[in-house]
């Protein structure tokens, strides 16, 4: 292995340039260094301004998915070494599909929003005081839904669906399975209510099912499995309603 | 304008954020963070929160665990209101759809921690403090009233006429400088463990917070009262969770040897013995290990001296179930897998016992200032903190800083427009000492390093008056040199050198403050051990340290009693 790797970074500073551009850097080739490891070296030895979100280092903030050598990864994941064996320089980018703010800094506000539109909290008719204690969850029903409770909110699925940059308004894979999470869980009532976000033609019905979110998805939430899960429902319940209309939906 | 600003969007600030909307639906409440909420370090957090909620267990063994884990240092008073309210805090988040892991007949799940007498520990696998904050930040996002500046950062506090009236922050995105005035502001910004070299902490803690109260003239309460957690990965830091130790699992040092037995910690048993050996508290561990190295039965790696954590006779299936996550780290950061390696590990910087003073309502010194989770010293952690406790802390001193400042907001005449002048200076000093200056011999992260050794060198786990000053000398340089920083970066847009430096600014400002309350604490007590002051002196010293800012000066130290009730102080002993 060699002592150096060569990055290929991305910078954009749109008061200097309105084009971005690439910019290289040579760092030791540290066995254990993540690119992570690579980039907080560049900042702090070579070059201050280079710009790029991280906080925990052990995969479990979301903060610094990036492109690398044109995959979406955990910066704070992926071994240096890894990548220069596939590729060197190693080439990293912002993840695609979301606006550059700055260099490796993409604006992720419209994922919050349909954080709230897909109503990702616990919706109940009626409340236990809590002095009668928590509700019972058995294991089997914890089961249900916790897989898809583990998203880190990384973004790396909308990185990786080729729907999302051609159709900004598709709520998306990550939004979708933490809906999911919500209706498969036990103490939870809003399906219905989720139902009037989720089954327009920005939600489920945008997904063609290609399902790279899933094949990416550092955390095995499986985002395309819980869209396809859903589509079922969808249709299900719309067959209901056209055979049976005189239920309550 | 808002009513309540909360600054830092961890478990503590997203919690004051709800109950604040709960007490008021009609106040305006807003959270301003320099990251995305579900970033804050609690999502690091893994092994669990604590409450009573066994048959067997009791509010008093709970609270003695946590008066004697925190070797007398902790207000009673205080403790016994967090014992008191735990359990209903954590029922709160069940409700809000926490996934807590389950008994087979569907209730809540509890696992033994160190310290406590009792199984109280309260988990969701070994991702506690991920599925808490995410719970948290969801459930938030139901209510309408919330601002939220997300990714602005937090400058300076805003004080006029003996109040607390806002702040200033920076947009990052824009490099926007504005005051955001409100009639109570709660402090909820976590630990500073990267004032260290080697810690679990994320990029994020750097004590922000406690530098805004302590340069409004707040003091700072037993900051020299580190956490160092046994269990961190020897090159990341990376937390290695105490829950591993709950499960079973074992400490040995080089020939393979339970050390701790050797350290009056209990003798060992095949099966975990609650307050005994690996189930003792960290302070007791860490030092250990120490001790340890000093006789050279500790293993060398490239990355320095490290034990190892044994967890193979737990099994495949148990490790899966209850502490995956240790698994999938090892697997990740170390390329072994613990079902049939040995984990290298050693005691890394976790947890600030110490922070911004404040009353049991969460209210600091300064009116209209309040302050909760790490950020604070309320104390209910005392010389040393039991794992499990923080993440529960969150809560009920989060709901009651939440409470307080929503009463406080509603009692207040709005800020005066004056403030809005104390924004320009502040947008004047960043870009005339920071953002135009480009002559400087100085750059951010080389004075960070130097810092963080300092701090390491002086202030870690067994410290003396030699080692103190010099390191007390070393930070006094540092703060002046730090005027002599240039940035790269002279952009307004998304300048995260800008924030790096104000990070630093914030930190060197904390390292005095460590230093200078170790120096007045001549004895020893829980994470503090003076080698020099090897006894634990309660006649002097049964008492808090205030740190107060002297401008450049070295900080001056003032000792505060500590709230006795029900436990007069006594012998920390465990394995016993």
């Amino acid at each position: 292995m060699n002592d150096t790797v060569t990055l290929e970074v991305f910078r954009y500073r749109p008061e200097e340039a309105e084009e971005p551009t690439f910019e290289r850097f040579r760092v030791p080739a540290r066995r254990q260094w993540m690119i992570l490891d690579a980039l907080n070296h560049v900042k702090d030895d070579l070059d201050g301004s280079l710009s790029f979100r991280w906080a925990c280092r052990m995969g479990v903030c979301g903060s610094c998915g990036m492109t690398v050598n044109g995959k979406p990864v955990l910066t704070c994941a992926t071994y240096l070494s890894d990548a220069a064996s596939s590729r060197d320089p190693v080439r990293i980018e912002p993840l695609h599909g979301f606006p550059v703010v700055r260099d490796l800094i993409g604006d992720i506000r419209d994922f919050i929003a349909k954080l709230k539109r897909v109503k990702a909290w616990i919706v109940r008719d009626d409340e236990k005081p809590l002095s009668e204690g928590a509700y019972l969850q058995t294991p089997a029903e914890l089961a249900r839904y916790k897989q898809y409770s583990m998203c880190i909110n990384c973004m790396l699925c909308y990185a990786a669906c080729p729907i999302y940059p051609l159709e900004p308004e598709f709520i998306g894979p990550a939004a979708i399975a933490l809906a999911q999470r919500y209706n498969l869980d036990s103490r939870d009532a809003g399906a219905e209510q989720r139902m009037d976000v989720l089954s327009r033609d920005d939600g489920i019905w945008s997904c063609t099912f290609v399902g790279e979110c899933s094949v990416v998805c550092p955390k095995n939430v499986d985002p395309a499995g819980a869209i396809q899960r859903y589509k079922l429902q969808a249709t299900a319940d719309w067959f209901k309603s056209l055979l049976m209309p005189w239920r309550g939906r | 304008m808002h009513d309540v600003l909360i600054v830092g969007g961890g478990g503590a600030g997203l919690r004051a954020a709800i109950a604040v909307a709960e007490a008021d639906p009609r106040l305006d409440v807003a959270v301003v963070s320099k990251v995305y909420p579900m970033r804050s370090h609690t999502v690091s957090a893994e092994g669990g929160a604590a409450a009573v909620v066994k048959p067997n267990d009791s509010f008093e063994d709970h609270c003695y665990d946590t008066i004697s884990g925190g070797d007398w240092l902790c207000d009673q008073d205080a403790v016994e209101a967090f014992v008191d309210e735990a359990p209903r805090e954590l029922i709160q988040l069940e409700h809000w759809g926490c996934p807590w892991s389950r008994d087979p007949d569907g209730s809540i799940a509890v696992r033994p921690f160190g310290g406590m007498k009792l199984e109280r520990t309260w988990f969701a696998a070994d991702k506690t403090g991920f599925h808490m904050l995410h719970t948290l930040y969801q459930t938030a996002l139901k209510y309408e009233a919330p601002t939220w500046y997300d990714e602005w950062f937090v400058t300076s506090l805003l004080v006029d006429g003996g109040r607390c009236q806002g702040v200033v922050a920076v947009e990052q995105a824009t490099g926007r400088v504005q005051a955001i005035l409100a009639k109570a502001v709660i402090l909820t910004t976590g630990g500073c463990g990267k004032v260290f070299p080697y810690t679990t902490n994320a990029n994020i803690k750097t004590g922000d917070g406690m530098a805004l109260a302590f340069r409004a003239g707040v003091p700072l309460k037993d900051m020299e009262f580190i956490q160092y957690h046994p269990t961190g990965l020897p090159f990341t830091g990376i937390l290695i969770t105490e829950a591993a130790r709950g499960e079973g699992g074992w400490l040995l040092n080089k020939d393979g040897y339970r050390y701790l037995q050797d350290y009056d910690l209990g003798t060992p048993e095949s099966q975990p013995v609650k307050r005994s050996m690996e189930l003792g508290p960290r302070d007791r561990l860490s030092q250990a290990f120490v001790k340890e190295m000093e006789k050279g039965r500790t293993i060398e790696t490239e990355h320095g001296a490290v034990v190892h954590l044994d967890i193979r006779h737990l099994g495949e299936k148990t490790i899966d179930a209850k502490i995956p996550f240790v698994r999938e780290l090892c697997l990740k950061y170390e390329k072994l897998d613990p079902v049939e390696e040995l984990i290298p590990v050693r005691p890394v910087v976790h947890y600030m016992m110490g922070g911004v003073h404040t009353d049991l309502q969460g209210a600091t010194t300064l009116p209209g200032l309040y302050a909760a989770g790490e950020v604070a010293c309320v104390s209910i952690n005392g010389a040393n903190r039991l794992g499990s406790n923080s993440l529960t802390e969150l809560l009920v001193f989060g709901a009651r800083a939440g409470r307080a400042a929503a009463e406080h907001a509603r009692s207040e005449a709005g800020p005066s427009a004056a403030l809005l002048a104390q924004a320009l200076d502040e947008e004047r000093r960043l870009r005339k000492s920071l953002l135009e200056k480009t002559e400087g011999s100085e750059r951010v992260a080389a004075l960070r390093r130097e810092m963080q050794g300092a701090l390491e060198a002086g202030a870690g786990i067994y410290r003396d008056a030699a080692g103190l000053e010099a390191s007390a000398a070393k930070i006094q340089e540092l703060r002046e040199r730090f005027a002599g920083v240039a940035l790269d970066d002279h952009s307004l847009t998304f300048n995260t050198e800008l924030t790096a430096c104000l990070e630093l600014e914030n930190m060197l400002e904390l390292a005095s403050a460590i230093i200078e309350s170790g120096l007045e604490r001549r004895e020893s007590r829980g994470a503090h051990q003076r080698t020099d002051h090897p006894e634990r002196d309660d006649e002097r010293y049964l008492s808090h340290s205030l740190a107060y800012r002297e401008g450049e000066a070295r900080p001056r130290i003032e000792l505060l009693p500590v709230s006795v009730t029900r436990w007069p102080p006594g012998q920390r002993t465990y394995g016993r």
